[in-house]
């Protein structure tokens, strides 16, 4: 009865978001456009001085190969923002406290964003896997779902994290400001533009400590397979990425339900 | 049978407004009881109290101290309890803009655990009744806001709740739309549905079975609105004048009456109050500009029991 009840209000809460997106045609182009802009014109002009240390995750690769996994990763990060700059406009203008004052279990409306927030990350971002074979990475069964995998679990945490921050700030200007200071440097630090095993020692420390290294990692492993160097085994980056997801469900939960409406 | 809603000594405080200051209260301490199938009005001026009981009611907010029962479950204790069986309309829209009418009452139905076919059905049926079954598949944003506040209105009453909380419903309506939204609250009553209603227009007080009035976070009368107006006996003569003090005091030694100045307006209550202008004006000459002589109306009512006028007091203690 109250799983029923769980997944009632949780999969609603996603045909909601489901909808809104893709009936809002500006926002559906801005978000396939801006990653692939950043991809193409980063990934072409910083092309020729990209060199990776030998060993390095990377090595031999092209920049807009290397560039590729950490822009899916960059598609996780913008719909998860996306999705949860929504909540603030929701609780301005009045949808989230009729949500709050359903009987819906406070769960089931944390659920229902980070999954919203997933799905339609990984839509996005299987369009970004389709562009491997384009510039020259050929797919594998085993590559295409690891990578499934890791940016299924990567999107569900970033939106978590979102939601994390989302519930805490009245205005969207703050929720811009938070952005910039903590979410875009999670993106920068996290191997998806520059290998870890490039950057001064201080720096490797913060990257490692990113639980999104591990998502970026994982994904290059996974297209890349050896030629992604030997960065942490794909086991540990699941692993990481289970215990991020599970945390920015948890998070966010433990927050909702300590508060009642407005 | 018991209480629809039954509150006792019900207190809030808001936090603070700067770190070192008093706490703000917005409710201090109110009681009353609203019977099943009352259509129950809430007045008091903005900063009066009654978005506050409104959000404990609705369980958007926790009270301070006291208690709330709703249908014998306590809004603080068991707020899932309370929440299946009360519909919420707030004053602000939460109706999604992007989607069709219909969507909405379907994801609304779906929070409230129903699905299929009889939440297709009953989303229906309360369209056709509210009369916006022929925009079920428009945008929201398309509507007017008064069908909008129908649209609000069918997705509180979805889950057929036995309580319906509307806070100021009506607010931006024409007076059109606003008698409509009335009109229908009292059907519901009529259905056995108790709706708890919040205003700051003392027309829509007029409308209510039973009145509590709020100010600055007391009771400040309850009862229906004919017996709140039977309390104040006779005629309200009301006298502007130059002088209000003197005046007050002239009228307590000559007549032996009470008067109380409101506004620099001097407030007579006297039974056939036409009979006492002339007295009143040939016993202070010079000293009265003008005189008004009216029934007791829900305004006066306020008057009497808090003090000041309707509209005098600035919003205060808003969060």
């Amino acid at each position: 009865m109250n799983a029923r009840r769980f997944l009632l209000a949780s999969g609603t809460l996603v045909a909601r978001e489901m909808t809104r997106f893709f009936r809002q045609r500006n926002r559906v182009i801005g978000a396939f456009a801006t990653p692939l802009l950043f991809w193409f014109f980063l990934g072409t002009g910083l092309g020729r001085n990209f060199h990776a240390p030998p060993g390095a995750a990377g090595e031999g690769l092209n920049y807009l190969q290397y560039f590729l996994p950490g822009t899916m990763a960059l598609v996780c990060l913008f719909t998860a923002i996306f999705s949860t700059i929504s909540v603030i406009e929701d609780r301005q203008a009045g949808f989230l406290q009729a949500v709050l004052v359903s009987p819906a279990p406070r769960g089931s409306i944390v659920m229902g964003k980070l999954l919203g927030g997933m799905i339609l990350a990984v839509i996005q971002a299987v369009v970004f896997v389709a562009l491997m074979p384009v510039v020259g990475v050929p797919l594998t069964l085993f590559g295409v779902f690891w990578a499934l995998v890791l940016l299924v679990l990567l999107s569900f945490g970033l939106t978590g994290l979102g939601l994390l921050i989302a519930w805490t700030t009245d205005s969207i200007q703050g929720f811009h400001a938070i952005m910039n200071l903590l979410l875009m440097p999670i993106w920068f630090l996290s191997g998806a533009v520059f290998p870890v095993s490039g950057a001064p020692g201080w720096l490797k420390v913060i990257m490692l400590a990113n639980p999104v290294t591990y998502g970026v990692a994982g994904l290059q492993m996974a297209f890349f397979g050896s030629r992604g160097g030997q960065g942490p085994s794909m086991s540990l980056c699941v692993g990481v990425n289970l215990l991020f997801a599970g945390a920015m469900f948890l998070g966010p939960w433990l927050l909702v339900r300590r508060t009642r409406a407005t | 049978m018991s209480a629809a809603v039954q509150i006792g000594d019900l207190r809030h405080d808001y936090p603070p407004r700067t770190r070192r200051g008093p706490p703000c209260p917005a409710l201090r301490g109110i009681s009353f009881t609203v019977e099943p199938g009352e259509l129950f009005g809430v007045l008091g001026p903005n900063g009066g109290g009654k978005t506050t009981l409104f959000k404990i009611l609705s369980t958007a907010l926790r009270p301070t101290a006291g208690q709330a029962v709703i249908l014998n479950h306590d809004v603080g204790e068991s707020p899932d309890r309370v929440r299946e069986k009360i519909g919420v309309v707030f004053q602000s829209p939460s109706l999604d803009k992007k989607l069709t009418v219909l969507e909405n009452l379907i994801h609304q139905g779906r929070l409230y655990g129903l699905h299929g076919v009889p939440l297709q059905a009953r989303a229906g049926e309360l369209l056709e009744r509210l009369g916006v079954a022929d925009r079920a598949s428009d945008a929201v944003e398309t509507l007017s806001g008064g069908l909008q506040r129908r649209v609000e209105i069918a997705k509180g009453l979805l889950h057929s709740p036995a309580l319906l909380l509307l806070d100021e419903p009506t607010t931006g309506l024409d007076p059109g739309a606003r008698k409509d939204v009335w009109t229908y609250l009292a059907t519901l009553t009529q259905q056995g549905v108790t709706v708890l209603v919040t205003t700051h227009l003392m027309e829509e007080a007029e409308r209510c079975d039973r009145l509590a009035i709020l100010d600055k976070g007391l009771l400040a009368a309850l009862g229906t609105p004919s017996r709140l107006k039977e309390s104040i006996r006779g005629d309200v003569v009301t006298v502007t004048t130059a002088d209000a003090a003197r005046l007050i005091e002239g009228v307590k030694t000559t007549f032996g009456l009470v008067a109380t100045e409101m506004d620099g307006a001097v407030r007579i209550e006297r039974l056939e109050g036409h009979r006492f202008v002339p007295q009143l004006v040939e016993a202070f000459p010079g000293l009265i500009e003008t005189v008004q002589v009216g029934k007791p109306s829900l305004e006066d009512v306020f008057v009497l029991h808090t003090g000041h006028r309707f509209w005098t007091e600035k919003a205060e203690t808003k969060p």
